[in-house]
């Protein structure tokens, strides 16, 4: 059910790590320390949700962001960055009108168009930052809705103000069949929803495990406690999946540095179907 | 000439061949004596080879010796590879110039068209290559630097009659006679009565360059001399992995305690990675000019056996000595199969021979078989 992009960026260029000059067209803030930067698209390339980008920032450095918005065909490319490292903490002051590189798309994507034809329900488990690699599908399933079953997304993050695009929520709700749940690690005066951790979300979610496609992301040890949850629940292990972070310098499979024992997670990942790589995610430091 | 074709020439006459190879217009590299190792370097004749020199090589021990005789390449492998030839240790990748409203332009710096003619490549050597080649050239994304530099290359490859005592090129099926993807493969013949050098014609400008110095045709004598030189090499290995199975052995013994003790002799100085000749691995480094106006993007040979290689923002993945260790031999003996379809490893024992502490693959590699996780009855007690 995975797939590919079929046209990989930059495969026959004489530089394949050259990256395009790219405007910022808007950035939105979406929480204290996240920002989403819409990156001029007007050449029109296109991205299958899951796909990630290079995005440079002059003098500063690269660093691999997943495109987090959508449609695929759409005048802008959205990329959501958390200030958690040496590029990104400065990749978030961006002013909108500024110029950065670009390049990719690179890497796998998730296995929607597989989910369609066999109009799977769709179980979307995020946690924290993990949501933006996952709101394409989340745009996806919408804008497409017939073509899928239930849509259920199930959200976790540390604080209340860490559930960035919670001003889209509303909006996701109004579609039929859509499921939206939210939980958060520690509560403040004004949250009114569950306090936990996202796993709790999922005890309580029915889902069909023979008609449902869970995609999931988030920090590593969230989805270890997810997937092992998701087969206890006796969802097929071959229809979870899950996209992975490790170190990225050159994106093409060049540099070695994302290796996770016989995967490149740049171009066999980062999303991998569950049986590919379960018995790596319970090995430690591999 | 034609590809295949056989001829003796004279040692003397070697430099009248590097002399109809460097008119093509090709740079000579190939190993001379420096700072008590045999390196390579740009050579400009036979007179700047290691002649009379071998070297003595055991688990983190290197010495150069005298030979009884002024053999030109009776010796193993030095710490260089090929590789820094190839594979730079650093290539300046791309700039960056940001102007006053801000804008940002980029330009790919081309890749330099030189073109060298490698003297003396031993057979591990050409596998390494080859290996490095299904890397950066094989697959989705082709590196043009190693492209360009790679496309204008001219190998002499030298059949080795003499083994280090660090090598194992039998037991990776890499060596010691030289198969294929050469122009000129040599094979030194020296005794009381003659030094000369057979030399195979492997490709046309190869029996080109051959044409064109003194010679005699190769008799079926000869032929056997040079074969019977190399086989004797074959028996000389001064180690030996046992290959067979490696590759599931060590992903079924991921957790095998021999990591442990193999982490309190590693200093993750990462010597292992710089001189084995397949080792891809890099980084890059960007630099900005003071005003702030132009940057570079360079790229530098890497090694997994730096914390920083794994670095997330939640720390490094590979935090430990162990991980880092596992991580460097399962690649080299096992994933490396999985992605490029032939081992990392071909056998040279550079990375032996220049442990500090001298660590040596072939036994871990020994040790987790004997403690293989998979059968109760083999574990050490």
């Amino acid at each position: 059910m995975e797939t590919r992009a079929s046209d990989p960026n930059g495969a026959a260029s004489p530089a394949p790590t050259l990256p395009r000059a790219t405007p910022v067209r808007r950035v939105i803030r979406e929480s204290a320390d996240t920002v989403t930067l819409e990156l001029d698209n007007s050449v029109g390339r296109s991205f299958a949700p899951g796909q990630f980008n290079m995005l440079y920032l002059f003098g500063v450095g690269e660093v691999a962001v997943s495109i987090s918005g959508g449609p695929v065909e759409s005048q802008v490319l959205a990329h959501t960055v958390r200030a958690a490292g040496a590029v990104t903490r400065l990749l978030v002051n961006v002013k909108r009108g500024a110029t950065i590189g670009v390049r990719g798309p690179y890497g796998s994507a998730w296995p929607i168009e597989g989910a369609a034809r066999e109009r799977l329900d769709l179980l979307v488990v995020a946690g924290g930052i993990g949501i933006a690699p996952l709101r394409p599908v989340i745009y996806h399933a919408l804008r497409e809705r017939h073509r899928f079953g239930r849509l259920i997304v199930l959200f976790g993050a540390r604080r209340p103000d860490d559930l960035i695009y919670a001003r889209e929520f509303n909006r996701w709700r109004a579609y039929p069949g859509v499921e939206l749940r939210t939980i958060v690690d520690h509560g403040s005066s004004n949250w009114r929803g569950p306090v936990g951790i996202i796993t709790d979300l999922l005890a309580t979610t029915d889902f069909d495990h023979d008609d449902t496609l869970a995609m999931v992301c988030g920090p590593e040890v969230m989805m270890r406690f997810v997937r092992h949850a998701l087969v206890g629940r006796g969802l097929p292990p071959e229809r979870i999946y899950l996209s992975l972070e490790r170190n990225m310098k050159c994106a093409i499979g060049h540099c070695g540095h994302c290796q996770l024992l016989p995967f490149f997670v740049c171009k066999d990942g980062p999303i991998f179907a569950l049986p590919k790589v379960a018995p790596l995610l319970d090995m430690r430091e591999l | 000439m034609l590809p295949g074709e056989t001829a003796i020439v004279a040692a003397a006459a070697l430099s009248d061949l590097l002399h109809e190879i460097s008119r093509l217009g090709y740079t000579l590299v190939g190993p001379t004596v420096r700072d008590g190792a045999i390196v390579y370097r740009e050579i400009h004749s036979a007179e700047d080879l290691p002649a009379g020199w071998t070297d003595v090589q055991q688990p983190g021990s290197y010495r150069l010796a005298r030979r009884a005789d002024s053999a030109l390449f009776g010796f193993a492998v030095g710490p260089h590879s090929w590789k820094q030839f190839l594979h730079q240790p650093a290539v300046t990748l791309w700039h960056a110039q940001l102007a006053d409203q801000g804008a940002v332009t980029f330009a790919a710096e081309p890749p330099e068209r030189k073109r060298l003619a490698l003297i003396g490549v031993r057979s591990c050597e050409l596998y390494a290559i080859a290996t490095q080649d299904k890397v950066l050239i094989g697959a989705t994304y082709s590196d043009p630097h190693y492209a360009a530099r790679r496309a204008g290359l001219f190998v002499v490859a030298v059949n080795c009659t003499v083994a280090g005592g660090t090598c194992f090129c039998v037991s990776m099926k890499t060596g010691p006679k030289v198969e294929t993807g050469y122009d000129l493969a040599l094979t030194e013949l020296i005794d009381d009565a003659r030094h000369e050098l057979f030399i195979e014609a492997g490709s046309e400008r190869g029996a080109e360059v051959l044409e064109r110095v003194p010679r005699r045709p190769a008799d079926g004598r000869a032929r056997e001399a040079a074969e019977k030189a190399v086989r004797a090499t074959a028996e000389m290995m001064g180690r030996q992995l046992e290959t067979e199975g490696l590759r599931e052995l060590l992903y079924a013994n991921l957790e095998n305690s021999r990591w442990d003790e193999v982490a309190t002799r590693c200093l993750a100085c990462a010597n292992c990675t710089m001189v084995c000749p397949t080792c891809f691995c890099t980084t890059i480094e960007d630099h900005t000019d003071l005003g702030a106006r132009r940057a570079e993007r360079v790229q530098r040979w890497d090694s997994c056996f730096t914390t920083d290689f794994s670095h997330l923002n939640a720390g490094s993945v590979r935090s430990s000595i162990k991980s880092r260790y596992r991580q460097w031999l399962t690649h080299k003996l096992a994933s490396w199969i999985d992605q490029f379809g032939t081992s990392g490893c071909v056998g040279c024992g550079r990375c032996i021979t220049w442990c500090p502490v001298g660590i040596d693959l072939t036994e871990e590699a020994a040790a987790i078989r004997r403690t293989d996780l998979r059968s109760q009855t083999g574990r050490e007690a």
